[in-house]
């Protein structure tokens, strides 16, 4: 009796801290949506999605939310162009090339960059990365998109090696033997077949580090500047999604003020867009993983 | 910095404040000189003066427990209405009284000591590595910051044709701090309106990176907090227009008030009723005494001690009249 009121008991309680999370989320969810109806009864959604000038906290109030989604899309594009490439290649190495003592000592190493606090990584890009770019760009500004750019893509590196490797070490080790049989290099082998072959994974891998570029905080916050602009110039300063978001709450913006919904309005659409590319991610390594029996 | 280390402060005193001030303050108050309870003494106004009499509050309390020190920051404007209708006991002002609020005072039969605490003083700011930008005028400043500037004044010759073709990046105090109203009062004409697409912060550590990394940058900032980094920044002498010729502000120029428009002096006004209260008496003398190293601990600029004992003086003079 005493051990099935106890097993009842513990049943209760694991299923309160699994509702526990769901419900943290569906919080989030509601609070978000709830702020960001409020901030679009005042401001037209297409104003919001469109509007080139990004100015809430100042007399002349514009909402276009384009500066900064675009200061965050240059910011990760320049993260992912150092993540992609050498977060690939260094999984290939791990998995093609690598003795595998080699492998279990360099591969914690690797991780070991993702467990690095994000605001260390800030400032490494504003007090060293940026000023050694000064030396070969003489006109990059104190705050730019390109060295925190630069930093998040070491960050998320890790992410793309980790979760590439593994998905090229499942591809069955008869692949590679056939390959090799039919007189094929370890290169060859590598970029011909391990790679078409665990070609979902990758592309899984490569757009949960796009979503992690998306809503990194700490480094762009830092680093890249808090000036909503709409330019592609990775040198000049920026704001991002994530800082707005930072520099508003650490302001006295009262609450239920049209400027502190912005907030959530711009929460709302990072949510939206990391959300979005998880889901892609998702389905496609569903969609797409070979099955070899 | 002041902005960050006082802002948690000062939600929790707003808080309190708006608390005191339901019906039960004033019932409260006649009862603060003697008897039961902690005395109180609120102040209310400006929120450019807010740290300095935030600071003083803080360590008045330390030195006086029996005694409360409340300070909010409805602005000077507000501040002054709530010390005119005798709610509050000192107002803080980053301006002198005005006109209309001396007649709403006279109206109500409030009297007040005026006892200026401290400068406040704006600094223009380039990188140290900026050969050009060797003075500024007021009407270049307000062609670089004025609303319509958004989006059309980019670069450098477009403010002064002999300076280079290049891009200006700015910078400036934050949206919500006293810099940036009294900047925009004084160079665009209009209290908190200027131009949105430069690098706002409230933090002026982030100014002071930004400004000091980028050679192409230009911004304002409380000049006590350029002091802190002066080897990091350049300053740049402001040409008022009338003569004078390029000022650079110094705690000299700031004090003889030469250093124009960018620097004011801010004050305390002490309702002459409070004055005759026991609490109120020694918070005065207690913020005149420390007034010269509090003041500088927050980042203004001092009056200099012999001034704050003629303002102690002043003070004992006209409360006894």
């Amino acid at each position: 009796m005493s051990t099935r009121a106890l097993e009842w008991i513990i049943e209760r309680l694991l299923f309160l801290c699994a509702a526990l999370s769901v419900l943290t989320t569906a919080g989030i969810i509601v609070v978000l949506a709830v702020e960001t109806f409020a901030f679009l009864r005042e401001v037209p959604l297409l104003d919001f999605l469109t509007g080139t000038e990004w100015t809430p906290l100042f007399a002349n109030q514009q909402f276009g939310v384009l500066p900064l989604v675009v200061g965050t899309m240059l910011v990760s594009a320049i993260a992912m162009a150092v993540a992609l490439p050498m977060g690939l290649l260094s999984a290939i190495y791990l998995s093609e090339y690598a003795h595998s003592g080699f492998r279990r000592v360099v591969k914690p190493v690797l991780e070991l960059l993702a467990g690095v606090p994000t605001v260390v990584y800030g400032y490494f890009a504003l007090t060293f990365v940026t000023p050694l770019l000064q030396r070969v760009f003489p006109t990059l500004s104190g705050f730019n998109a390109l060295s925190p750019g630069l930093v998040m893509g070491l960050m998320i590196l890790p992410l793309v090696s980790s979760l590439s490797e593994d998905a090229m070490r499942a591809v069955p080790q008869g692949l590679r033997e056939g390959s090799y049989a039919l007189g094929a290099t370890r290169m060859q082998t590598a970029l011909k077949v391990v790679v078409p072959a665990a070609f979902s994974g990758i592309t899984a891998a490569f757009i949960l580090a796009v979503s992690r570029a998306v809503g990194e905080t700490m480094i762009v916050a830092i680093a890249a500047g808090q000036q909503p602009r709409l330019t592609a110039n990775p040198f000049v300063p920026i704001e991002t999604m994530t800082a707005y978001i930072v520099q508003v709450s650490l302001g006295d913006t009262p609450q239920g003020t049209i400027e502190y919904r912005t907030i959530f309005a711009v929460g709302m659409l990072l949510f939206l867009m990391t959300f979005g590319l998880n889901l892609i991610s998702t389905w496609l390594r569903e969609r797409f993983r070979e099955e070899y029996a | 910095m002041v902005s960050w280390y006082f802002r948690p402060a000062l939600l929790a005193i707003l808080v309190i404040t708006l608390a005191a001030c339901g019906p039960s303050a004033q019932d409260a108050r006649p009862g603060a000189g003697g008897g039961s309870g902690p005395a109180l003494i609120s102040i209310d106004g400006s929120s450019t003066v807010f740290p300095i009499s935030e600071a003083m509050a803080e360590e008045f309390q330390k030195a006086d427990q029996n005694t409360r020190v409340t300070v909010g920051i409805s602005g000077t404007g507000g501040g002054f209405q709530k010390f005119c209708r005798g709610e509050i006991d000192i107002a803080d002002a980053s301006r002198p009284i005005s006109a209309t609020e001396v007649a709403a005072c006279g109206k109500s039969g409030i009297g007040y000591i005026e006892l200026p605490v401290a400068y406040d003083g704006i600094a223009i700011a380039v990188n140290p590595k900026n050969t050009w930008a060797n003075n500024i005028t007021v009407a270049e400043l307000k062609t670089l910051f004025s609303p319509d500037a958004q989006g059309k004044v980019t670069r450098w010759n477009q403010v002064r044709k002999d300076w280079p073709n290049r891009e200006i990046h700015l910078y400036g105090a934050g949206v919500d701090s006293g810099t940036y109203d009294y900047f925009t009062e004084v160079i665009t004409g209009k209290a908190k309106s200027s131009r949105g697409d430069f690098t706002s912060s409230e933090d002026d550590n982030v100014l002071v990176q930004g400004i000091s990394n980028d050679e192409l940058a230009l911004g304002f900032l409380p000049f006590a907090y350029f002091e802190e980094n002066a080897a990091k920044l350049k300053l740049v002498p402001v040409d008022d227009g009338k003569g004078a010729g390029p000022v650079s502000p110094t705690p000299d120029t700031i004090e003889k008030g030469t250093y124009a428009p960018l620097s004011r002096p801010v004050f305390i006004y002490v309702g002459k009723k409070a004055a005759e209260r026991d609490e109120v008496q020694r918070f005065v003398d207690f913020f005149l005494k420390n007034a010269d190293t509090l003041v500088r601990e927050v980042n203004y600029v001092s009056l200099g001690a012999a001034s704050y004992t003629a303002s102690a003086d002043k003070f004992a003079k006209e409360r006894a009249q």
